[in-house]
């Protein structure tokens, strides 16, 4: 076990590409760190630059307080797990497990003794004498871990492993990998591009985006307290809502109309010097149905009124989607966020607001409906630099 | 209708199947029908033979010069065939993994000494392997045959190194291997299909080769077995050899067979099926 700091990891591939741009990310000994982004964010290239599977291009890269930057993969006591599970076709589940062992030099009790408890660990006992053509992807994914945890290295490096599998058995194996994680207390760098897969399995989460780490920052820390557009539209599902706003004479006139401007944010805002044309970030259940909404809650939001275009019931509360008029909040991340997300041409003029309401609520589709929004939760941001304006979190401020 | 159109489709493979292999083994099964006929019966035409007789073979194993022939082709087929899928093995896995300078220009050479006519290459190796000795020695046969099978084994071998999935090998990294342990424990056994294919094409243009084998040796140092049965006389000045140039051809056969048969079996498609989701 050992803590990973990369010190200004750059990535430059030989076509010009910056896979990694000034990576700065300190990992404790036995923390589960997600690396977390778009398709083509730099999870992997940061992934195999730990591994080894990739050269460094600039900056440093310590495990264990040594730099390992000229090591190769098998003097860094590594175990990763592939997308693809990369097991050897030609072996047995044993043998594909056994495999790191054997090339350590164990003895051959050892690695039966060794084999036959990540098995049990893994569920694996009764298949440990097939081979994985005929095996399912479940089972794949299972051989593929026991060959990482049999050796006991030092961390596991796991690139999306579990993007494969149909989303039943995701969460099935989600659960196991946390479990797993858990018990052997193992230093773990897991990449995903799925969001809730991050919020749900990493004690902290490093969003990127083209090569830069945008934040760092527990579950909890990056979705409450987001330090930028891109974080805020990537974290949360469904994601925040964003409406362009002008802030004029101490108050704040958006689509929604004009929404109350609480004191701390207002403070903060003229602290930050910010620019009179804004984003209002706001997320779904920081919208209430205003007649649910007790007396002495509504003077602490506005309330505006707006067609239910769509509602959902989940029982436990309602989604309801508004169409909103006016222009859409513009960005460079959340044209980047859309583009991910393949929503960017959706023909819809305005916007649309997604909102949870509780279950009482009375909203209806295709009738006009009175919504409140709790502005003291609402997040500012620069459409410009796309920064957080209202975050409390000055270390994260400066993407 | 429905239940008979798959049933004709069936039946029309069937018949063209038949015509192929017919085609192919009604030459074969001629020759070794003659190489059962006694000498007299041989030119009757008959294609199961009246007469049987083993002498035809008896007597070649006779000829002093055909035994040791044999020796020397499989010798030197065998030899050949392992050092060019070797040395092809290591070069078709640079050339479908690695990205080097000149990369396009050695599979250009390679595919040009493959197009190049033997034929045009003969006079030459013959007085080069006069000047350095090498003439009618094994080395003597065995260079150029790896030479020219060469481009074969990199060309076949690459196309089956392209295929395995380059993750098995940053695995193999990442679980401690060198690349050379990643390289013999994984690559090599999953490559291993195209190994055997390789090495069957291989060994059989050594064995059936006859222009260099006539061209290069002169005694039954080296001679190879092609070039002995070219040199079968008969009984008398008049008589032709043809049962006993049949006989030795069917025994030429039978080292492919087995070679082809014993290789086989480890030529089994889809042994990379499982290694990553497909
Ligand atoms: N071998 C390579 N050569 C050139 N560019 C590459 C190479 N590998 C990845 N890239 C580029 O680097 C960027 C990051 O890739 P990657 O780390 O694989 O993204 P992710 O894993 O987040 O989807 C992408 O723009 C990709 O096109
Ligand atoms: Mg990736």
């Amino acid at each position: 076990m050992a803590d990973i700091v990369l010190d200004h990891v750059y990535k430059r591939y030989p076509d010009g590409t910056l896979g990694a741009d000034d990576v700065n990310i300190e990992i404790a000994d036995g923390e589960f760190i997600i690396l977390v982004g778009p398709s083509g964010c730099g999870k992997s290239t940061t992934l195999n630059m730990i591994a080894g599977l990739e050269d460094i291009s600039d900056g440093e890269l310590r495990i264990g307080g040594t730099r390992v930057n000229e090591k190769a993969p098998k003097d860094r006591d590594i175990a990763m797990v592939f997308q693809s599970y990369a097991l050897y076709p030609h072996m047995t589940v044993r043998e594909n497990m056994g495999f790191p062992l054997k090339l350590a030099k164990w003895s051959k009790a050892d690695i039966d003794k060794k084999v036959t408890e990540a098995a049990e660990i893994l569920d694996l006992t009764q298949h440990l004498d097939r081979k994985p053509a005929n095996m399912s992807g479940g089972q794949r994914q299972r051989v593929a871990m026991g060959r990482a945890i049999v050796r006991s290295p030092k961390a596991f490096l796991m690139d999306e492993p579990l993007s494969n599998l149909d989303a039943k058995l995701r969460v099935q194996m989600r659960t196991m990998v946390s479990k797993l994680q858990q018990r052997l207390e193992t230093t773990t760098v897991y990449v995903t591009h799925d969001q809730t897969e991050a919020m749900t399995l990493g004690d902290r989460i490093v969003v990127m985006k083209s090569g830069v780490v945008q934040q760092i920052g527990s579950p909890q820390h990056l979705y409450d307290q987001p330090a930028n557009l891109f974080v805020a539209g990537f974290i949360g599902s469904p994601s925040m809502n964003f409406v362009p706003g002008t802030l004029e004479n101490g108050g704040l006139r958006t689509s929604l109309g004009n929404l109350r401007m609480p004191d701390h944010i207002r403070r903060v805002l003229e602290a930050a010097d910010a620019p009179r044309e804004i984003i209002v970030g706001i997320r779904p259940e920081h919208f209430e149905d205003a007649g649910v909404v007790e007396d002495h809650l509504r003077d602490t939001g506005s309330v505006f009124s707006a067609e239910v275009d769509v509602l959902e019931s989940m029982g436990s509360d309602k989604f309801a989607y508004f169409k909103i008029e006016g222009e859409r909040a513009m960005s460079d991340d959340l044209a980047q966020l859309e583009a991910d997300a393949g929503t960017a041409d959706v023909p819809d003029g305005g916007g649309q607001l997604v909102t949870r309401l509780s279950a009482a609520s009375t909203a209806r589709e295709g009738q006009s409906s009175e919504v409140w929004v709790d502005t003291d939760k609402m997040q500012i941001f620069d459409p410009h630099s796309g920064a957080n304006l209202t975050s409390r979190d000055p270390a994260t401020a400066n993407a | 209708m429905t239940a008979t159109a798959p049933a004709n489709k069936k039946v029309g493979w069937s018949v063209i199947n038949l015509i192929v292999i017919l085609y192919a083994l009604i030459p074969v099964l001629w020759i070794v029908s003659l190489s059962f006929k006694t000498a007299d019966t041989i030119s009757d035409g008959n294609f199961i033979p009246r007469s049987w007789t083993w002498s035809n073979y008896a007597q070649i194993f006779q000829i002093d010069l055909f035994t040791s022939a044999l020796r020397n082709s499989i010798g030197i087929a065998i030899i050949s065939t392992v050092i060019a899928v070797v040395i092809g093995t290591m070069a078709a896995y640079a050339i479908a993994r690695l990205d080097f300078p000149g990369k396009k220009a050695l599979v250009g050479v390679s595919l040009l000494i493959a197009m190049f006519p033997q034929i045009s290459l003969v006079s030459p190796l013959f007085d080069i392997e006069r000047a350095v000795g090498l003439f009618d020695t094994w080395p003597g046969l065995i260079l150029p045959y790896i030479t020219f099978a060469l481009p074969l084994a990199i060309y076949t071998l690459s196309a089956f190194f392209r295929e395995i999935p380059w993750e098995l090998e940053k695995a193999a990294k990442m679980d401690g291997a060198t690349p050379l342990q990643a390289f013999r424990s994984v690559i090599v056994p999953l490559a291993a299909p195209g190994v055997f294919t390789t090495a069957i094409l291989v060994f059989i243009f050594c064995w059936n080769d006859f222009l260099f084998a006539v061209s290069l040796t002169s005694t039954s140092r080296s001679q190879t077995a092609t070039v002995a049965i070219s040199q079968f006389t008969g009984a008398s000045q008049f008589a032709e050899p043809t049962g006993s140039i049949a006989a030795a051809a069917v025994l030429l056969t039978i080292p492919i067979i087995i070679f082809v048969l014993f290789f086989q079996r480890r030529i089994v498609a889809g042994l990379t099926s499982g290694a990553v989701k497909g």
